[in-house]
């Protein structure tokens, strides 16, 4: 005999064979199963709370305030007036909180030239303090220096006041409709409404401590103002680091240990990035970064992605084939030639793809930026790389925080954009990997 | 540049390592000015090696080292004065593999005279127009020049290659087992395309095929492979030129006994 198993023997073991097959490939099953189990709740529970009857009072109605209760169609005086009518007391506090550039415990005491410093202010009040200063030109100072935006808000949060009592998910207003209304009924100056907290209003309205009202712009140009920095921050020096990984530096001990630590940082926690970004960015360099400004957060998000992208790109760099390398320099050109020639436009789509993974990461990081000092409440937006800035991730982490349940409809809208940003942004990679794909067989 | 000399390439006592690795050993060999020079042997005994050390090719790969000294009209390719890049664009090289770039036909044949920093189109468009008429391609091309090189045939793809590589105007063209990954039509071409070249060009081709060698070449330069057991169970090898000759003579009377053997098929 050959040393082989008869038929019998065969059969039994062979059986065991596909058995054992079976198990393993169930497990695999069931493991996918859970995981998109897992994706699944997750969505439905966000939109469980983005979505849902609400019951909402106001202090004054719009229509009371105005014909056809449309604020925003009024201009800036009007909208001043109608503050200084409903709460003439309260214009200093505005002035405070929106545009004094001195801190709170000199408000009062410093002349408006410092306090207003930058900002339009009637000339013959240079030396004035706010005290002295008449209600009539808190007014001007507030019409010319406030946007329309701004004071539509205002009015919104302070005059009008729309409270919301209470707010349902999306589950309980689809299944206890009655049991609401009944609520709904014993709140006669109330209205019972269906409200989507993902709309346009909540896109495009700046933060706000009135959860109905509040927003999220100022925290997706937050969003937007820091990745962009990361993005010039980190691309250029990772790919440069790559290119040099790659394509200059030789074997020799020193440069293996640079790129094993390379490896090594981008495994570091995100919080350490966090607390060095505080030490140097925000600290160190304060005198160019000014703080805890949105350049910081750049800069921060920038050193987090850094070794991953240098890791993606050297990859993208080491995938291009030796041939084509081979080739250009047989035609006689020279290393940087190859590199920008060939080397780069063959790497770039791979780059790329790693890149806005990357960046994809870096715009859902919280961590970091609660180290660095992103604002928790701001109503500015930012407007150049020192500006202060809060981010959506920030905003979320805000919101859901708070003890009123509003709070966590509106954070579920903000969830609900941001995980849309992530998928548009992988969608993109995926799509530039394709497409290189393609070409390379085409 | 002297062109009425009878030798465009000449190597002396020329031994190649990778690192500490001896590759090759001893190779004394003489290019004949716009001839072809055919190099034969079995594999791994240093042929691609002794090949890319004409255009210091070698120079790119970690560790590689040359010694002794490969002349080139009368200068050391290896002298301290000598840029690698200059070499490359005198000694064109072919690799075995067509490797166009992943651009259009145009771009790859524009590529090498670009490099030089010619922009202007007109100069461009006639360099691209003759080395591919040059090459055999441009009929087949001629009213496509914007297709990507890749969508090209093997064949094709490699004689775009060989029109990249004459856009330069080398002067000598290393050719590394051209033909190695083409059909017998395609092959054919090729060899027709280099009796045309050697008018104007030194061509070196390696090949492991010995027929091509035969009706191609005009020397044949043979390499083979020496052992020697080192340690228990180690051996070192390298590669050794038997034997250089016009092809007639290498093939027809070879003086080595090991020549011999190697082209009846006996080993290799
Ligand atoms: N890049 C390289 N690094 C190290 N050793 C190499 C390299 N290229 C070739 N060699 C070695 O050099 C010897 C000759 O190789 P090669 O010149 O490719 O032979 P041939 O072309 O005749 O088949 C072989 O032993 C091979 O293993
Ligand atoms: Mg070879």
């Amino acid at each position: 005999m050959n040393g082989l198993m008869d038929d019998a023997a065969f059969s039994r073991a062979l059986k065991s064979r596909h058995r054992r097959g079976n198990i393993w490939q169930r497990f695999f099953r069931l493991s996918t199963i859970v995981a998109l189990l897992a994706l699944i709740a997750l969505f439905l529970n966000i939109a469980n709370s983005a979505f849902g009857y609400a019951l909402q009072d106001y202090d004054i109605a719009p229509t009371e305030l105005v014909e056809g209760g449309d604020i925003a169609s009024l201009d800036n005086a009007r909208l001043v007036a109608m503050l200084a009518e409903h709460q003439p007391r309260r214009l200093a506090v505005y002035v405070r909180d929106t545009l004094s550039m001195v801190d709170a415990s000199v408000f009062t005491t410093l002349p408006l030239s410092r306090v207003l410093e930058g900002r339009s202010y009637p000339e013959a009040l240079a030396s004035a303090t706010i005290p002295e200063v008449t209600a009539d030109d808190l007014q001007t100072i507030l019409r010319d220096n406030l946007t329309h935006d701004q004071l539509v808000s205002i009015i919104e949060e302070q005059v009008i006041g729309i409270n919301v009592l209470r707010t349902w998910s999306l589950t309980d207003s689809l299944t206890n409709r009655a049991q609401i209304e009944a609520i709904a009924a014993e709140n006669p100056r109330a209205n019972l409404i269906f409200r989507s907290w993902l709309d346009l209003n909540f896109l495009s309205s700046p933060m706000s401590g009135n959860a109905a009202v509040a927003g999220i712009r100022t925290a997706i140009l937050g969003s937007v103002w820091v990745i962009v920095i990361t993005v010039a921050f980190a691309f250029p020096i990772g790919v440069g680091a790559a290119i040099y990984l790659e394509e200059y530096a030789t074997d020799t001990p020193l440069n293996n240990l640079i790129e094993t630590n390379i490896r090594n940082l981008a495994g570091v926690p995100s919080i350490i990035y966090g607390l060095l970004g505080l030490a140097i960015f925000v600290r160190a360099l304060e005198t160019i970064t000014a703080g805890r400004t949105v350049l910081s957060a750049g800069l921060t998000m920038g050193l987090l992605i850094l070794p991953v992208i240098i890791i993606n790109s050297q990859e993208a760099i080491r995938a291009v084939p030796s041939s084509i390398r081979e080739a250009s320099f047989g035609l006689g050109a020279t290393r940087w030639q190859t590199i920008w020639n060939q080397v780069l436009p063959a790497a770039m789509p791979g780059i790329l793809t790693g890149t806005i993974l990357a960046l994809s990461r870096a715009i859902g990081e919280t961590a970091p930026l609660i180290v660095i000092g992103a604002s928790t409440f701001i109503l500015s937006d930012p407007s150049s790389p020192l500006s202060r800035f809060t981010a959506l991730p920030i905003q979320i982490y805000q919101w859901t925080a708070r003890p009123q349940p509003e709070f966590r409809a509106a954070a579920a809208g903000a969830i609900i954009v941001l995980l849309i940003l992530l998928l548009t942004m992988n969608a993109s990679a995926i799509f530039l990997r394709q497409r290189y794909r393609r070409k390379l067989t085409a | 540049m002297t062109t009425n000399r009878a030798y465009a390439v000449e190597l002396k006592d020329v031994n190649i390592y990778y690192g500490e690795k001896l590759a090759v050993k001893d190779v004394n060999l003489s290019i004949a000015h716009q001839k072809i020079t055919a190099f034969i042997g079995p594999s791994g005994c240093g042929k691609s090696t002794v090949l890319r050390s004409i255009n210091r090719m070698n120079d790119l790969i970690p560790g590689a080292k040359v010694e002794g000294d490969v002349v080139y009209r009368s200068q050391s390719l290896y002298g301290r004065d000598i840029d690698a890049v200059e070499v490359r664009r005198r000694i064109g090289m072919v690799f075995q593999k067509p490797n166009p770039f992943p651009k259009s036909i145009y771009d790859n044949v524009a590529y090498g005279p670009r490099l030089l920093g010619i922009r202007d189109r007109k100069v461009l468009n006639e360099i691209v127009e003759r080395s591919l008429k040059h090459s055999f391609l441009w009929d087949e091309v001629k009213g496509d020049l914007k297709k990507s090189g890749l969508a090209l045939s093997g064949g094709q793809q490699q004689r775009l290659c060989i029109a990249r590589t004459i856009a330069v105007e080398p002067d000598v063209i290393l050719m590394d087992e051209p033909c190695s990954a083409l059909d017998p039509i395609a092959t054919q071409a090729i060899e027709d395309l280099m009796k045309e070249l050697v008018k104007q060009y030194t061509i070196v081709i390696v090949t492991h095929n010995m027929q091509q060698a035969q009706r191609v070449s005009d020397y044949t330069a043979f390499y083979s492979i020496r052992k020697e057991v080192e340690t228990e169970g180690k051996e070192k090898r390298w590669g050794v030129l038997v034997e250089y000759a016009p092809t007639e003579t290498l093939f027809n009377q070879p003086s080595h006994e090991e020549t011999e053997r190697y082209i009846r098929g006996e080993f290799g």
